[in-house]
């Protein structure tokens, strides 16, 4: 994707705004007016002042229409700031919506892929950075070129030598900002290096500084840091002196063209008396205005190519495949609780086969329970069967339907599930509890909370029921989480049920508290459980025992137990070792 | 900010010089409008080429003077910011290693890393540009008054008053935007917290089929956003017409007046024109004084986090001088109890045990049963609220530091490994293990599978140890731990990732090596420590049974209930 096709996507995203842009274009024309039309009026009421013999008829004429201009700048300049931020934070805005409508979209297989911080960053950072860009391009670059032209024009019309100085000095300033600045990169570029060794070192022994305690290595490390934080001290000085050079150097500049149009303007007056006190104050003023935009520009550029390679990074994300659309015509078959998978395989990628040419056919109302070594595919069965993932081959059937052919809603309104990952969303244990079916009564809800096992530390929460739970729950613990979960589940009990080592954080003694609510569950319900802990799952309809991604063994506990196969050794390692 | 100005005297020379050439800077500045007016007054008007060639040799003069003044004042002021900046590095690390690890989880690891990073620059920000502009700023405003009122004392008022509205415009916004951006950035913040909740919920909202929800929500929260910034910026941009159309009502005054004048001889058209330039000048600065404001509160906001940190006491738990060389290893609990806040419930209840040399002692109990609080007692993180723990037959409290750590060797349930290879990570436990040693201990932590030969130390451990599973941590960390060779050895939940039969292995090589030592082995697992000489069995932090696995079997309902809840009737079975 080139600069030219990211901007082009800008402006598409500009559209909606058009007004406000053809508003915000009038009104910095208008300022730009304004403001150099002032010291022109300037040099002109200069001109007239004589002594003993002024007319002050005209002055006064002319600064009640300086007032006026001066005024009708001011608001022209306010209304195009206004218009500016309405466009600007409208556009990022937007932006956000469509990101985030993007994250509901996107498989979940292409959202792990990427850093939740980098994900983040781009609905947060990046667009902040576009909107700083956007806003300065519309206030300044617009602004600032039609200075430069207009001055121009006005200083030709004034006097071609002066303006010719002015045109061939000023810019001089600009250039000496730019060289500086190129020069000095590399500077920066070293100290942003060391600063992010410094960084992960200092992160590194701050989080493992329990570890640095104990193994005695304060001095160690505080050596090894140092040596870093003086190489950092070293680059930091060359930086910051360096840059802090820029100002002046373009300040001297300016100052040294101040002086020569003032000497230019000077020796035009003495000789041929063609150029006024008047006309003088208005070229040096405008030898200023001219100036502005040039030393402005540099920073616009830097904002506006910074702006452009975040939205690179946006459009780059709102254009990742979203998952397969729902069919057009959804079928919605008859809630059974049948389950059929056909030469079922999924990989992340060609080399490494995850789940190679599954087969399984379960009945309404069995138990299947899933059990194998890390690794071996269970959780990325789960995945494929509430359709996270897209199997490579093979199809699913529920309740005698591909779900090819089923829409999303329509197939997942079918499952019910705890999860391992024990997410909450920002609300009130209530609203949490309620998450999956958000019409439940309070009595529902305690309900599902007391056979949870979690209505007695609800009840300790500072506000019981209605206590907020935060962002990621720090004030609970990864077990209380998981009891909300099972809760959550519990609240909502569609055909299908999935519990995906739902009982991992908790200890052994609460869980089989939990277990005869779980068994009351699964009454009469297809239910899938994935476990690493086998006590939880014997009295399964079908045992799975996976292994490196293939079905090793099916059947209930005891005729595994009778093959002597790897479910029998997998049961001894946890139970019989005494 | 009594922290700044230990520095401010530490760096006397940089401190002074940087403003003192700013402010001659300055001075070259607000002589330039006077020399022009002279220019045009003397040098035009009265027709005199020679006397213009001389202010235009003065102007390029002191803008030459002006640069060089600056230069040095830069390089002054860069050099105390970032000499400061790197100071207070140094000093807040070895501060954060002076902290005792309840201490540092209170602080939270990521504030520190915060207020190690991006606060200290903003720290070093902050000196950087007060040394450059807080002279500078106030010494244009006020030197433009001055020269105004000798070019020109009959309009001193006006630009007095000029001053004194500007004064007010400027920092009158800044004052009531400062709430404004405020609102942005809690909106904002919303906004990264709906975002990251979207993402890490993304199954469970589509599972419940809640998307629909989650978007109106973000989109309701996302106006608000839009909204605030949209005010925010609207008021703020107002200070730029506001402030110039005071500018155009002092150049109108000063057109007036200065005709009058003019036309009465008191003054020339030049002044007329210096006094437009000073009051540009004067804007500039008041809008560049009011950014250094609001630079500086965010900095001085910065150095407040930083001065908290440096301020913060350490705890030392461990400050006798036993060091207990060549003494028999023992550990014993005399009716312990710990609470970790005045006020809060005791997390540890009367516990006494004892635990000699080669014994293996095993610890179960449930979630918050006090497993880890009892672990941190024999390290000495805590004291005991009451009751005493002795280590060696010596109250932890009375060991000296160093030495307690040399003694005891924890391995954690998460481990912390650090970037580098494997071989450096280990080294840790022991600066002068050779390889040999090393593979030794790797092998009794059962971690040869993945790290085959001496080739295989050199393997990188990326930051985190993010390139290695969770058990291969867990065995690495181990390894660490025994490489210490440290009298007690304590396997906090250690080993949990590991499957059960590598973890059974990895206990029976353990074992051989205690004999000099003894080995604390906390669990969830009643495999895990089924075979310990003594098993103490923890509930709501009292000691509810303490025996080996057959006893406890036989008179501790607690631990009966743990057993039958982890493998149905399998263990019971063989009573």
């Amino acid at each position: 994707m080139n600069n030219k096709s990211t901007l082009k996507k800008l402006l598409r995203l500009v559209k909606p705004y058009y007004l406000w842009v053809v508003l915000s274009l009038i009104c910095s024309l208008i300022t730009v007016g304004a403001t150099l039309f002032i010291p022109l009026m300037c040099g002109y009421v200069i001109d007239k002042m004589l002594l003993s013999n002024t007319d002050f008829y005209a002055i006064l004429h002319s600064i009640l229409i300086i007032g006026g201009v001066a005024l009708l700048g001011a608001i022209s300049t306010q209304l195009s700031s206004v218009a500016n931020n309405k466009i600007t934070y409208g556009v990022c805005a937007d932006l956000r919506n469509k990101i985030n409508k993007k994250f509901q979209t996107l498989p979940v297989l292409t959202l792990s892929s990427h850093k939740t911080g980098d994900l983040v960053s781009r609905m947060v950072a990046d667009v902040d950075t576009i909107a700083d860009g956007l806003l300065l391009g519309f206030t300044n670059a617009f602004s600032g070129i039609l200075t430069i032209i207009a001055v121009l024009v006005i200083m030709f019309i004034l006097n071609p030598i002066i303006a010719l100085a002015v045109l061939i000095l000023t810019p001089l300033s600009f250039f000496t900002a730019k060289f500086i600045a190129s020069r000095i990169h590399k500077f920066f570029e070293a100290q942003a290096k060391i600063r992010g060794e410094e960084t992960a070192l200092v992160n590194e022994l701050i989080k493992g500084q329990n570890i640095v305690k104990s193994y005695g290595h304060g001095d160690k490390s505080l050596s090894d840091f140092d040596e870093i934080n003086n190489r950092l001290q070293k680059a930091s000085l060359k930086s910051t002196f360096y840059s802090s050079l820029i100002n002046p150097s373009t300040r001297v500049i300016n100052n040294i063209v101040y002086a020569t149009v003032a000497l230019i303007g000077a020796v035009f007056a003495l000789s041929a008396d063609t150029v006024s006190a008047g006309e003088l104050s208005i070229f040096l003023s405008y030898a200023g205005q001219y100036a502005k935009p040039f030393n402005e520009i540099s920073g616009v550029i830097a904002e506006l190519q910074n702006s452009v390679a975040c939205a690179k990074r946006i459009f780059a994300l709102l254009e990742e495949k979203d998952r397969t659309p729902d069919p057009e015509i959804s079928e919605n078959p008859d809630v059974l609780g049948e389950v059929k998978f056909e030469n079922l395989s999924f990989s992340y990628s060609k080399d490494k086969p995850i789940l190679t040419d599954i087969s399984l056919d379960v009945k309404s109302g069995q138990r299947v329970a899933i059990v194998g070594p890390t690794g071996c595919g269970k959780t990325t069965f789960i995945n494929l069967l509430m359709r996270f993932f897209e199997p490579d081959k093979g199809d699913i059937f529920v309740d005698g339907t591909n779900v090819k052919n089923i829409s999303y809603v329509n197939l997942r309104k079918r499952f019910g599930m705890v999860l391992q990952d024990t997410w909450l969303c920002t609300g009130t244990v209530k609203e949490n509890i309620s998450y999956g079916n958000p019409n439940a009564t309070d009595e529902d809800i305690i309900k599902a909370a007391k056979s949870a096992h979690a209505h007695s530390f609800i009840m300790r929460l500072p506000k019981g029921y209605d206590t907020l739970i935060t962002g990621n729950g720090e004030n609970l613990s990864e077990g209380e989480r998981q009891l909300l979960c099972i809760a959550r589940a519990m609240l909502c009990l569609p055909p299908i049920l999935i519990l995906d080592e739902a009982t991992s954080s908790i200890d052994t003694r609460t869980e089989q508290k939990i277990q005869s609510a779980f068994d009351k569950m699964m009454k009469g319900r297809t239910s899938f459980v994935v476990a690493h802990r086998l006590s939880t799952i014997q009295n399964a309809d079908i045992i799975l025992v996976m292994n490196e991604g293939k079905i090793a063994e099916k059947g209930t506990h005891q005729e595994l137990l009778d093959q002597k196969g790897f479910y029998y050794n997998l049961y001894n390692s946890q139970f019989a070792e005494k | 900010m009594k922290h700044l100005l230990f520095y401010f005297k530490k760096y006397k020379i940089e401190s002074i010089m940087a403003p003192l050439f700013k402010m001659l800077e300055s001075l070259f500045d607000l002589l330039v409008p006077v020399v022009v007016a002279k220019l045009i007054d003397v040098g035009i008007n009265n027709n005199n080429p020679s006397y213009v060639y001389s202010c235009f040799g003065i102007l390029i003069l002191m803008a030459v003077l002006g640069f060089g003044c600056c230069i040095v004042a830069q390089y002054f002021a860069a050099k105390a910011a970032v000499n400061t900046a790197s100071h207070l590095r140094h000093r807040l690390l070895e501060k954060i290693n002076s902290f005792s690890t309840p201490q540092l989880e209170k602080i939270g690891h990521s504030t520190l890393i915060t207020r190690m990073t991006s606060d200290i620059n903003q720290v070093q920000n902050g000196i950087n540009m007060f040394l450059r502009l807080f002279l500078r700023s106030p010494f244009i405003v006020f030197g433009a008054l001055v020269m105004v009122y000798i070019v020109c004392p009959e309009l001193f008022w006006l630009f007095a008053l000029a001053i004194l509205i500007l004064f007010v415009l400027v920092f009158g916004i800044m004052f009531i935007t400062k709430p404004m951006y405020k609102k942005v950035q809690e909106n904002s913040d919303t906004i990264t917290a709906e975002t990251v909740e979207n993402l890490n919920g993304v199954r469970v909202i589509r599972a419940f089929g809640r998307e629909e929800a989650q978007t109106k929500r973000f989109e309701e929260k996302n106006i608000l956003l839009k909204r605030a910034q949209r005010i925010a910026g609207n008021v703020s941009s107002a200070l730029n017409p506001l402030t110039n159309v005071v500018v155009n009502g002092v150049i109108i005054g000063v057109l007036w007046f200065g005709a009058k004048y003019v036309n009465s001889g008191i003054i020339m058209s030049g002044v007329v024109i210096a006094l437009i330039n000073y009051i540009g000048q004067i804007l500039i600065e008041l809008v560049k004084l009011a950014n250094l404001i609001v630079l500086l509160t965010r900095s001085s906001v910065s150095m407040g986090r930083v001065g908290e940190i440096l301020d913060v006491i350490p705890e030392t738990t461990v400050s006798g001088d036993f060091k207990g060389d060549n003494m028999p290893v023992s550990v014993e609990f005399n009716n312990v109890s710990l609470r970790y806040n005045d006020g809060a419930e005791n997390a540890l209840t009367d516990i006494s045990f004892v635990a000699n040399k080669g014994e293996v002692i095993g610890i179960i109990g449930g979630t918050g049963s006090g497993k880890s609080s009892l672990i941190k007692l024999i390290s000495g993180m805590y004291l005991p609220t009451e009751g005493e723990v002795l280590v060696k037959g010596c109250p932890t409290q009375n060991w000296d530091e160093n030495t307690l750590c040399n003694t005891v060797s924890t391995v954690e349930q998460k481990p912390f490994l650090f970037s580098g290879t494997v071989k450096t990570n280990l080294l840790w436990g022991n600066e002068n293990a050779t390889d040999d040693d090393i593979m030794n201990a790797l092998d009794t932590a059962r971690a040869t599978d993945f790290i085959k030969d001496k080739n295989d130390l050199n393997r990188v451990v990326e930051q985190g140890g993010v390139n290695l599973s969770g058990g291969q941590k867990q065995r690495l960390a181990i390894a660490r731990a025994l490489l210490k060779n440290a009298d007690i050895l304590i396997l906090d939940d250690s080993s949990s990732a590991l499957d059960f039969a590598t973890d059974k292995a990895l206990r029976s090589g353990i074992k051989g090596l205690s004999k000099e030592s003894i080995t604390f082995i906390v669990s969830q697992r009643v495999s895990a420590i089924a075979d310990a000489e003594k098993i103490l069995v923890l509930d709501n932090g009292n000691l509810v049974g303490i025996g080996t696995h057959n006893e406890l079997l036989a008179n501790c309902d607690v631990y009966k209930e743990i057993v039958s809840s982890q493998n149905g009737e399998g263990l019971c079975d063989e009573q």
